[in-house]
């Protein structure tokens, strides 16, 4: 293991290396150079005042945003003598199970295409780039096939692939195994009930009541302490304001800080463009548009996944549903920003690799296939959909989710050892449910009726589509403040706990299912708050 | 409740339209069908409640509900001035035809290129209603003084407005939408109105499609089969709940902003139902629900569309139907047969008493805050509605609670 100071400073190495080739570097000198002009610069203080100056106009701050974002981003600190894929996985047999997903993955996305018959992308002729421009804004009122290939591709059942369906990633992460770890010690009070048998390290409710501080019963928070009987003097207006400087200040630290309290409705939409570091600059415009001309010019056979995943998802949901046409244009951009690739430096996953007819095997040949390297899925436009609330101009939604996509949703369709990762989450949600209400564990289990099985789908989403939309936002403001899913396995966990008195009635699957069908009218905060500060150890 | 007579019995809502062929009721959810022709000939007695004013058409109707705000605006402009009389700018340039025709033609000149509205006065959901901008499309209902006596006889035209068309209107992702509001009064004189925190908004239906999804679908998840299930009825997801509204508005907008847009929302309400309030024939026995329509511009102006004596009790869906449901319930409890409730409410269920002949503070007025600037009206529209534990606070089991 490297020491810290050596860790640090390559750290420090790397971003200023990734940021000396951002627009806000050049931004940045050329506002030095300009400034030499101001009387307040002298020649012998020059740095002293430069630096003063930046400070005084916001760049420093700036800067400082950028950085943080950085840090965020950063591959885990891996020992310099370390193979690259140990930055995006350390755990061997980890690395082992995502590989062989993908090549799952690929191999019925090349046979969907061999047996329809269409190729992976193909250029549009002009008359159909003319028309999808002036249908840019509406494209939700075509049939999804229209602007693919095949009209038909989009109702072919062949869809149901396990490209495409999540419950096919379930049993991936079940069947994982660590070679290593010997599990000949069998059935015992301390073995694990549930269908993740991996042993990962995870925190336990103690010591998340230390993490998880500002969420204690004694603090306030938007969620609980902003309901109608409560008086606004006593947490909202302060909070508010609060919210109001941070936004002023323009302060990405700050702003993560303060969303852990829960964002106020009016200010949610600037506090996590801030934390993000999402800004809406000429050159975000520009690239976006960018990529709308690469989805004018050329269609790609992953588009019709993601007009199948719309029309199917987001379409028929009650609250959703207007944001159709957002999150076309938001997707089919996605898909071709290769700006994407960038996080394959420390996600698990690797970019798939299409090769150009004939040369299969040939690098000088490949590419990567969708250029972004995400193959979308079923209920994929769930991680754009509520975002579509905060955000109506489309370069600024799309900044907002690519960020946080390359920050915490790709970790949820991964095989990692990430505490953020899907594995992570669904360990957690199992061992808190197996050391916090065993009764209720043991009652799920010996009825057929595993409760990661009905967890699932809920962590796999963040809960998009399962809460209700003012409550999602809330959980979400956490999930930024907080800078990890953890605490989407949490509230699973609060959820069963909620429903326990009636899931311990039901004697089948389905009936634990229609018990947890419905969580639109759950409260998130006051649940997560419970469970983690109210329940016996 | 069954203790008394009632011409409505339980049904699906709770209670049910009937009428009674001998009269013999205390309460009456009647159609205005009805009204009209029983109204007159029914005696009352006392303690007898019914859901429509006699001439509540002053209101309904939207050739008389101009005519009033238009006569309510002018009284208002040489009494207050100007500014307080634009306070009423709440609803497009309209004229009625044929009998405004000339004063219509001379605006429409004014505004060339406009889009104008036509709506028939008497009718409901949208029947028969079409837009037009040139002169010619309209000819029918030209008031022209040449025209013999048989013709006009022969030939009686339709009475219609003509309505300035909101060009602009405030759009979510691209989709139309107006507001349904319910406002309930239990008396004109004086005037004592509440709003209820609930409402929808209906998207215009034209972007939603669902022909392409099929039975081929339903093999890809159980959310897809919830959703494509054999019930499901595509109508259904083009409303939002007003809550909903409110905080993707705020969202947006931020929090000052769409305070201040509710707030121009209470003005439509109070100053229409100030227009007829000299008009309206006022009666302890009467009550009333009435539906407004209002549509928002893209300058978040609220405009008023139409007011609705009989808005429609059906439900469009399980969240809907909820709603309705306690709409009426409350409905119910503020009419109060049972005389539970003291007369100083300010609330009662979902219900914020929004105007009693004067406006309603949240906060109590007396004399310390009197000299205090900040009081916020008694109104929640598209607010948290936690009507069930109100209720129960409000309606504790106590010894019996006169009406005052």
């Amino acid at each position: 293991m490297m020491d810290e100071g050596t860790e640090l400073s390559l750290t420090i190495a790397q971003i200023v290396q990734r940021l000396k080739a951002t627009h806000l570097h050049s931004q940045i000198e050329r506002q030095a150079k300009e400034c030499l002009h101001r009387p307040e610069i002298q020649l012998e203080s020059l740095k002293e005042d430069v630096r003063n100056f930046l400070k005084a106009s916001g760049w420093e701050r700036k800067l400082q945003n950028a950085v943080y974002r950085e840090l965020h981003v950063q591959p885990l600190p891996s020992h310099p003598a370390a193979p690259p894929e140990h930055a995006k996985e350390p755990l061997a047999y980890m690395r082992k199970a995502q590989v062989n997903w993908e090549k799952r993955i690929l191999k019925s996305l090349n046979s969907m295409c061999t047996e329809l018959g269409v190729p992976l992308a193909r250029k549009r002729p002009a008359v159909e780039q003319k028309e999808l421009t002036n249908k840019w804004n509406e494209m939700g009122t075509d049939e999804p096939g229209k602007w693919t290939s095949s009209q038909s591709i989009c109702s072919d059942r062949r869809l149901n692939t396990p490209s495409y369906s999540i419950s096919h990633d379930s049993q991936v992460l079940i069947s994982l195994r660590n070679p290593n770890h010997d599990s000949s010690e069998e059935a015992s009070a301390k073995s694990h009930w549930g269908l993740i048998q991996v042993p990962l390290h995870d925190r336990d409710i103690p010591q998340m009541r230390e993490a998880y501080s500002e969420l204690s019963l004694t603090t306030g928070q938007l969620g609980i302490d902003d309901h109608t009987h409560v008086p606004p003097d006593l947490f909202e207006s302060e909070h508010t304001r609060i919210g109001k400087k941070v936004v002023n200040e323009q302060d990405s630290a700050a702003a993560q800080q303060y969303s852990r309290q829960g964002c106020p409705t009016g200010l949610r939409a600037d506090l996590w463009a801030l934390i993000l570091n999402s800004t809406n600059e000429p050159e975000d415009v520009m690239h976006y548009e960018q990529l709308k001309a690469g989805v004018i010019h050329h269609d790609l056979l992953v588009d019709n996944l993601i007009y199948k995943d719309v029309k199917l998802t987001a379409s028929n949901d009650d609250y959703y549903f207007v944001f159709e046409d957002f999150l076309y244009q938001v997707l089919l951009c996605f898909s071709r920003d290769t700006a994407v690739l960038e996080h394959f430096s420390y996600n698990s996953a690797t970019p798939p690799k299409s090769y150009i007819q004939g040369k299969v095997g040939v690098e000088e040949f490949a590419v990567v296939y969708p250029p972004n390297g995400v193959i979308p899925f079923h209920g994929f436009s769930m991680y754009v959909a509520p975002l579509c609330f905060l955000y109506n101009e489309p370069s600024k939604l799309y900044s907002v989710f690519r960020e946080m996509y390359v920050r915490y949703f790709f970790r949820l369709h991964s095989v990692s050892s990430s505490t953020s990762g899907i594995v992570s989450l669904c360990l957690q949600f199992e061992r808190l449910l197996q050391t916090h209400l065993p009764q209720l564990f043991y009652h799920l289990r010996e009825i057929g009726a595993q409760p990661l099985r009905i967890a699932f789908k809920w962590m796999v989403r963040a809960f998009s589509g399962y809460l209700s939309t003012d409550q999602l936002l809330l959980l979400w403001d956490r999930i930024l403040g907080y800078d990890s899913l953890e605490i989407v396995a949490v509230l699973a966990a609060a959820v069963f706990a909620f429903r326990a008195e009636n899931l311990m009635e039901v004697t089948s699957l389905t009936s634990a299912e229609a018990v947890l069908a419905d969580l639109s009218t759950l409260k998130v905060m006051p649940l997560i708050q419970i469970f983690l500060f109210a329940t016996v150890i | 409740m069954s203790k008394n007579k009632t011409a409505g019995y339980k049904g699906p809502y709770g209670y049910q339209k009937r009428r009674e062929g001998d009269g013999e009721w205390d309460f009456n959810w009647c159609d205005v069908g009805w009204l009209r022709e029983n109204f007159d000939h029914s005696y009352m007695e006392e303690h007898v409640r019914i859901c429509h004013f006699r001439n509540h058409y002053e209101l309904t109707r939207k050739n008389l509900m101009v005519k009033n705000l238009k006569r309510y605006r002018k009284t208002l402009e040489r009494e207050a001035g100007r500014i307080e009389a634009s306070k009423c700018d709440f609803f497009p340039r309209t004229f009625e035809l044929p009998s405004e025709y000339h004063l219509f033609v001379e605006e429409f000149k004014r505004s060339p290129g406009s889009t104008w509205i036509m709506k028939p006065v008497a009718r409901s959901q949208g029947k028969g209603i079409f837009l037009f901008q040139k002169l010619k499309d309209i000819m029918d209902w030209k008031k022209d003084g040449s025209r013999s006596e048989e013709q006009r006889d022969e030939t009686q035209v339709e009475s219609y407005v003509a309505q300035r068309y909101i060009e602009n209107p405030y759009l979510i992702s691209g989709r139309k939408f107006d507001l349904r509001v319910y406002v309930l009064v239990t008396s004109y004189i004086p005037l004592k109105a509440w709003l209820y925190r609930d409402g929808f908004a209906r998207f215009s239906s034209t972007r939603f499609s669902l022909t392409s999804i099929d039975d081929q679908y339903v093999h890809l998840t159980n959310v897809a089969v919830q959703k494509t299930a054999p019930d499901y009825d595509p109508e259904k997801g083009c409303k939002w709940q007003m809550q909903q509204l409110r905080r993707y508005l705020t969202a947006r907008h931020g929090t000052e902003t769409i305070e201040a847009l509710f707030k121009d929302v209470d003005n439509i309400f109070v100053r229409s139902l100030q227009s007829v309030q000299k008009v309206i024939i006022n009666d302890k026995h009467c009550f009333e629900l009435y539906g407004y329509d209002i549509l928002l511009d893209q300058d978040l102006k609220p405009w008023l569309i139409e007011v609705n004596a009989s808005p429609s009790l059906t439900a469009s869906s399980q969240e809907d139907y909820e709603m309705k449901c306690c709409l009426l319930e409350d409905t119910l409890h503020i009419v109060d047969m049972e005389g539970r409730l003291t007369g100083r409410e300010k609330r009662v269920g979902g219900y914020d008493l929004m105007w009693n002949d004067g406006p309603v503070y949240r906060e109590d007025v007396n004399l310390e805050t009197l000299g205090s600037a900040c009081f916020t009206a008694n109104t929640h529209l598209g607010c948290v509605n936690d009507r069930k534990k109100q209720l129960r606070q409000l309606l504790k089991p106590f010894p019996s609670k006169k009406r005052i």
